[in-house]
């Protein structure tokens, strides 16, 4: 499944972040990689963006960002 | 020349060339407070990126008799891959392509040790690209505190660079730090080719660990799967250096968060504190202000006491005095803006707040990101305007930037100030909030709510473009650093006086100009009316005032539009000129305040009513009257285009809104 579909406080790993443009860029950059752990905190009140915990730090990004990054739940 | 003969000429020259040194690392990594510690000139600090104003620059005494270190603190950055021109600007500076500033001698990383995976990134592209780098590992004692132990010495054998813990704000760690920098400037000669590249490395590692790093990834494209091994290199180093790797989060922000970023609460909170912030401004300022008004007026007449009767005399006391004065008065105010978002900043809130935001702006076609520089726009457009660097997407940024002067500035709190003093002074609403305070809220609203339709509109028009990333961290909660916060709001306001000290003095000198000249005879009765009316100022005011009076305004405040043009704030200087308050050949010296509510028009008729009032205050949201905005939107989007359209836009929206204002106002039996 992608990131913004993922339920809030279930951990999951990254298996791949699609697209070849800024955004792919911007989020491997940061460390969103495949075999990364990622748990999703909660979303913004108006449902956009979402808050997301890579590795050690806090990160928010648009639910259509979320969708480049495909993952897998932990107890999958 | 070849490059051994040059290199000799250079280390010749070394003892006498002054050492640049760099600060660089990720955003939030404690660089400013690292750079401030060093140079002991504050510089902002904040938790939300974009806030670091380029090529900051101070002087580090190093040692006692080495000669000072030209320190440059660089904006943020994650990856030398530059995605925003704060970051190219950034990785320029450090590979040495800005044209202006040399390349270090020695790049100082800051790296967050609770974040060490990805701040390391950054540091094995810089050692990569040649750059002589020292690491100063900051948040160590939140590391200690969080239960994880990094093994420095193993750290440092792995990456091959100085690793030098800090703890900046207690001071430990930069002896160390300056003796590593000035160790590292004397050692291996700037050169990439003699770097280690990280292909080397990692044959290296791979005998420390089985890790296969030629993995294939699924759906990876060569760059990416260049990015994967890199960080799998990383995190073998880190797993090697760090004991008890904890998941430990910061459990306290997570905590405020709950509630601070909450479904309802979260939105509640937002709208409480930034009402909070300008009740508390419109009222706790008074005090102040008032102190301050006296003392110019007494200055004013002592002045005209001691010094001999003339020009002179004259442009001291009706031209410089309440000049200058009519802009300091409203310093409290400016302060009290300045430091609440200082503290909002440092705090980390921005960040949240831009979390909260980014739905609502990019309804309206703009990014998140633009919240801040918009919300500093509140203070003042010019650092606002230059904080839109991080805004990746040039379409966006321009769109930013056109609306900034709709958040009003804190140069037309005088103006709103005044006009409600004056007109609108003791009344509550609902017995508690004056109005005064809901008629300023009203105004800044009224911006808020014009500069999203003209996003919007320039969005679906001129600017129309997709939505560029939003990716941003969420730092943790900080409490900001009172001396931090101190400097930094010394800093932006000494920027605000120095632009009141020199292009309003200039202006005031200006406009006393054109109502002292051409001289007319004094006359025992009316002098100085007169004067003013046949002045070049009351000449151009009656030029306009068929074109103002359907706003109800008259030639005086005609006057007063004029110059308002170059500054907002002269707005006040040049009617307290107009209505000759502080001339003290009166026999009573009016107030401004009073001296407005008088006027009389030709037919007898009051001259300022509180509809005109209303109708001014109107005009300035909407209207562009700085020279310094004009001036730095010119230098941020590279052309005069712009800042002409802009000009011509507002102006425009101004005098239209000002018109449905009074017109409207008559109409429903206002006068």
């Amino acid at each position: 499944m992608t990131l913004d579909a993922t339920p809030c406080g279930i951990s999951a790993r990254v298996l791949s972040v699609a697209g070849d443009g800024a955004v792919a860029l911007r989020l491997m950059q940061m460390g969103v990689l495949p075999g990364v752990s990622v748990r999703v905190i909660k979303s913004a009140p108006l449902g956009d963006p979402i808050q997301v915990q890579v590795r050690n730090y806090d990160l928010a990004l648009r639910r259509l960002e979320a969708q480049t990054i495909t993952v897998a739940l932990d107890d999958e | 020349m070849n490059a051994i003969l040059k290199e000799a000429i250079a280390a010749k020259d070394d003892s006498q060339r002054t050492l640049t040194v760099a600060v660089a690392g990720n955003p939030n990594a404690g660089k400013t407070t690292l750079f401030n510690a060093l140079t002991g000139l504050r510089h902002k600090v904040a938790n939300y990126p974009g806030v670091t104003i380029e090529r900051k620059e101070g002087w580090w005494r190093i040692e006692p008799n080495s000669p000072p270190v030209r320190v440059i603190d660089l904006p943020g950055l994650y990856s030398l891959e530059a995605t925003s021109i704060d970051e190219t600007i950034a990785r320029n500076v450090l590979l040495g392509h800005e044209a202006k500033t040399p390349r270090p001698d020695v790049v100082i990383v800051a790296i967050d040790a609770t974040n060490l995976v990805r701040n390391l990134y950054l540091l094995t592209q810089l050692i990569e690209n040649g750059c002589r780098t020292v690491v100063a590992l900051t948040m160590v004692d939140l590391t200690k505190r969080n239960g994880v132990h990094i093994d420095i010495h193993r750290l440092q054998e792995l990456l091959q660079v100085s690793v030098v813990p800090v703890i900046t704000r207690r001071g430990e760690g930069l002896d160390h730090l300056a003796r590593a920098v000035l160790q590292l400037s004397k050692d291996i000669p700037l050169n990439a080719s003699a770097a280690p590249t990280f292909s080397r490395r990692t044959d290296w590692l791979s005998q420390l660990s089985p890790a296969d790093t030629n993995q294939k990834y699924e759906s990876a494209s060569h760059w990416q799967t260049r990015l994967i091994n890199r960080y799998r290199w990383i995190e073998n180093v880190v797993n090697e250096c760090v004991l008890e790797k904890s998941e430990a989060k910061a459990q306290t922000t997570r905590r405020i968060d709950a509630l601070v970023t909450h479904r309802l609460a979260g939105p509640v909170i937002l709208f409480l504190i930034m009402t909070f912030v300008f009740q508390a401004i419109f009222s706790w300022a008074n005090g102040p202000m008032n102190l301050i008004d006296q003392l110019f007026n007494s200055l004013g007449y002592t002045a005209r006491a001691y010094f001999p009767a003339g020009l002179l005399t004259d442009l001291i006391v009706s031209g410089v005095i309440p000049g200058v004065g009519g802009v300091v008065m409203f310093l409290p105010q400016i302060i009290l803006l300045f430091l609440f978002i200082t503290l909002l900043e440092d705090s980390g809130y921005m960040a949240r707040a831009a979390f909260m935001m980014d739905r609502l702006m990019r309804g309206v076609g703009l990014h998140g990101k633009a919240f801040v520089p918009l919300l500093s726009s509140f203070a003042c457009a010019v650092p606002g305007i230059m904080a839109t660097r991080t805004i990746e997407n040039p379409k966006d940024r321009v769109a930013t930037i056109m609306i900034a002067p709709f958040m009003s500035c804190s140069a037309r709190l005088p103006v709103y100030t005044l006009m409600i003093a004056a007109f609108f002074s003791g009344q509550n609403v609902g017995g508690f909030i004056s109005l005064g305070a809901l008629i300023i809220l009203g105004m800044y609203l009224l911006g808020v709510a014009f500069a999203i339709g003209v996003a919007w509109i320039l969005k679906h028009t001129l600017l129309k473009a997709p939505s560029p990333p939003f990716v941003m961290e969420l730092p943790p909660y900080r409490l900001p650093n009172a001396r931090n916060v101190l400097h930094s709001l010394l800093e932006r306001v000494g920027v605000f006086l120095k632009r009141a000290g020199t292009v309003i003095l200039a202006i005031s000198i200006l406009l006393w100009a054109l109502v002292a000249f051409p001289r007319t005879p004094k006359t025992p009765s009316n002098a100085q009316s007169v004067q003013v009316e046949k002045s070049y100022a009351g000449k151009a005011g009656r030029l306009i005032e068929p074109a103002i009076s359907p706003l109800g305004f008259d030639w005086k405040i005609g006057v007063g539009l004029i110059s308002s043009f170059a500054a907002r704030e002269t707005v006040i200087s040049t009617l307290g000129i107009v209505y000759n308050v502080g001339d003290s050949d009166e026999d009573q010296s009016q107030s401004l305040i009073e001296a407005m509510r008088n006027a009389k028009r030709p037919d007898g008729s009051r001259v300022w009513t509180p509809l005109v009032a209303l109708s001014l205050m109107v005009f300035f949201v909407l209207a562009c009257q700085c020279m310094s905005t004009v001036a730095v939107v010119r230098r941020e989007t590279n052309s005069w285009r712009w800042p002409l359209f802009m000009i011509g836009y507002m102006l425009v929206l101004a005098y239209v809104s000002s018109l449905v204002t009074y017109q409207g106002g008559k109409l429903m039996g206002f006068s």
